[in-house]
């Protein structure tokens, strides 16, 4: 028999028992449906304990290598812990070391986390202005090229931790943050396949580790990265991402202005638009959407009708933090 | 073990590949795209697939209760016999376009037809 601790309690599970039935058994309520490995909706995480191979079918290979798991198709071959996903609580303490202006609204902060502190580039933390206010804002630093955490953070008006970010924060201060949450990053395999990646605004924060990422991993398939505002004052890093392009023949960086004329080296247009023109049909690429959530939400959907498979689609809509 | 039809059709890795074709044409057809137009495309295609293996007969542990319960807030929203017939045409659509044979296609769509009174709430 193996033991399964869940919320602090230790649970029985007997040869041949699913997690779901254990734990549905000894009264605990966990949300499933299909209970055949399909729908996914009885998913949970293992922080301790090997999985079977077959409990992780059909799962992002992103969530996967975060130990996601579903319930229903998991009979143990160890003694595991096991949370529901509910990431994003754990409280990390960290040193600001910088922060510094990358347009007149976004500023790249930089923080180094006081004890060791892993991460993708592309996932999120959630990061507090006190105990009991935070926002999530995404990780564009690489931890193996990086010596610092770095965040892309837009000025909203009024914004509550983006105003403070931008006016009260200084270097030297301390802050809290979560561990790193999400599953909007690169996985390595597949080389070949083409990465297309859109943003808007400080969307490009986690295009930018991801990238980065994928460049420092070997990926030799097109990278291409359409970055889009409503002017060129609104976009940021355009010279670190040409001089990218320079260096990476299979990197191609293209910053789209949706008002007025676009100067040269600028495309004209809605960004979802003047990508999804450029690259035609999708079937086999992979796909990366960040920022405004209007915007992912468009491009999920017609990337996903553009003939990417809905694996394949990695998002993160930037979406305000209910009132 | 004895060839049922969803290892006939090609078992989970078939139903991976028809899941994005079936998804892409329910999502295009404007009789039916507004039921599935959920803004979270991921969970939504996980179902689909577990609707998907189901119709080819795949193992599953859906009760005719539950096909009732999961289809009430849709039934609600005016979930008829016409939806249902579009369903049906989408998803013979998906198969020939998998290139699955005519009598595998009939004994799917005998399976999805069985569950109509279910899913319509009836
Ligand atoms: C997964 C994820 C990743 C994120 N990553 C980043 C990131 O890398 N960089 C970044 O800058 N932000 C990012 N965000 C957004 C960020 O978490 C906050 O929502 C944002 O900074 C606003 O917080 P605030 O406290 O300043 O404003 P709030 O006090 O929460 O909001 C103030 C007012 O502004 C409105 N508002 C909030 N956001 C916007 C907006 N974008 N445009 C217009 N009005 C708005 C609110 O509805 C509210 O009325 C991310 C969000 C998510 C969910
Ligand atoms: C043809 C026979 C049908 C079968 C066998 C079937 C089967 C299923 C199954 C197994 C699920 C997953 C339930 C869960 O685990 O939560 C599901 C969900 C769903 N079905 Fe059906 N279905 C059928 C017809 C339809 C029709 C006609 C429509 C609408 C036009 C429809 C719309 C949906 C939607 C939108 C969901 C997701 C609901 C949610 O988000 O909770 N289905 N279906």
């Amino acid at each position: 028999m193996k033991r399964i601790v869940y919320e602090g309690q230790s649970y029985g599970c007997s040869e041949n028992e699913t997690v779901l039935e254990c734990l549905n058994s000894h009264g605990v309520p966990i949300p499933s449906s299909c209970k055949a490995g399909v729908c996914q909706t009885c998913l949970m995480r293992a922080t301790k304990g090997n999985l079977p191979p077959e409990s992780q079918k059909g799962l992002k290979p992103t969530l996967a290598e975060q130990n996601y798991f579903l319930a229903c198709s998991c009979r143990p071959i160890d003694d595991m812990e096991i949370s529901t996903p509910e990431p994003g609580q754990g409280k990390i303490p960290a040193k600001v070391i910088g922060i510094e202006p990358l347009n007149s609204d976004i500023v790249c902060v930089k923080l180094n986390p006081d004890i060791p502190f892993q991460y993708r580039a592309g996932q999120y933390i959630n990061f507090f202005k006190d105990a009991a206010t935070s926002r999530s804002y995404s990780l564009a630093s690489v931890a193996r090229l990086d010596d610092c955490i770095k965040l892309h953070v837009r000025r909203i008006p009024r914004g509550t931790v983006s105003t403070w970010i931008h006016e009260s924060l200084a270097p030297g201060d301390r802050v809290d943050i979560s561990e790193a949450i999400g599953d909007c990053f690169y996985v390595p395999g597949n080389p070949e396949q083409g990465l297309l990646l859109i943003g808007t605004g400080s969307g490009l924060a986690p295009l930018y580790g991801i990238i980065r990422d994928a460049l420092a991993d070997g990926h030799k398939g097109p990278i291409r990265l359409y970055h889009g505002s409503l002017n060129v004052e609104g976009l940021y890093l355009i010279e670190e991402l040409r001089k990218l392009s320079l260096e990476h023949e299979n990197f191609s960086y293209s910053p789209c202005i949706s008002e007025g004329e676009a100067p040269e080296g600028f495309y004209q247009g809605i960004v979802l638009d003047v990508a999804l023109k450029q690259t035609g049909t999708l079937s086999g690429w992979r796909v990366y959407l960040c920022g405004n959530p209007d915007m992912v939400n468009a491009a999920k959907k017609k990337t996903f009708l553009a003939g990417a498979s809905m694996r394949d689609i990695y998002a993160d809509p930037f979406v305000p933090a209910a009132s | 073990m004895s060839d049922t039809l969803y290892d006939k059709i090609g078992g989970d890795a078939a139903v991976n590949v028809a899941v994005d074709i079936f998804y892409r044409k329910v999502l295009a057809d404007d009789r039916i795209s507004r039921f599935f137009d959920g803004v979270d495309m991921d969970r939504q295609a996980a179902k689909q697939k577990a609707f998907l293996t189901m119709a080819f007969g795949g193992p599953n542990k859906y009760t005719g209760e539950d096909m009732r319960r999961g289809h009430a807030h849709l039934v609600a929203k005016g979930l008829n016999d016409s939806h249902f017939d579009a369903v049906m045409e989408n998803i013979a659509a998906t198969l020939t376009e998998l290139n699955v044979p005519g009598d595998l296609i009939a004994q799917a769509a005998a399976i999805a037809e069985s569950t109509r009174k279910d899913v319509l709430g009836k």
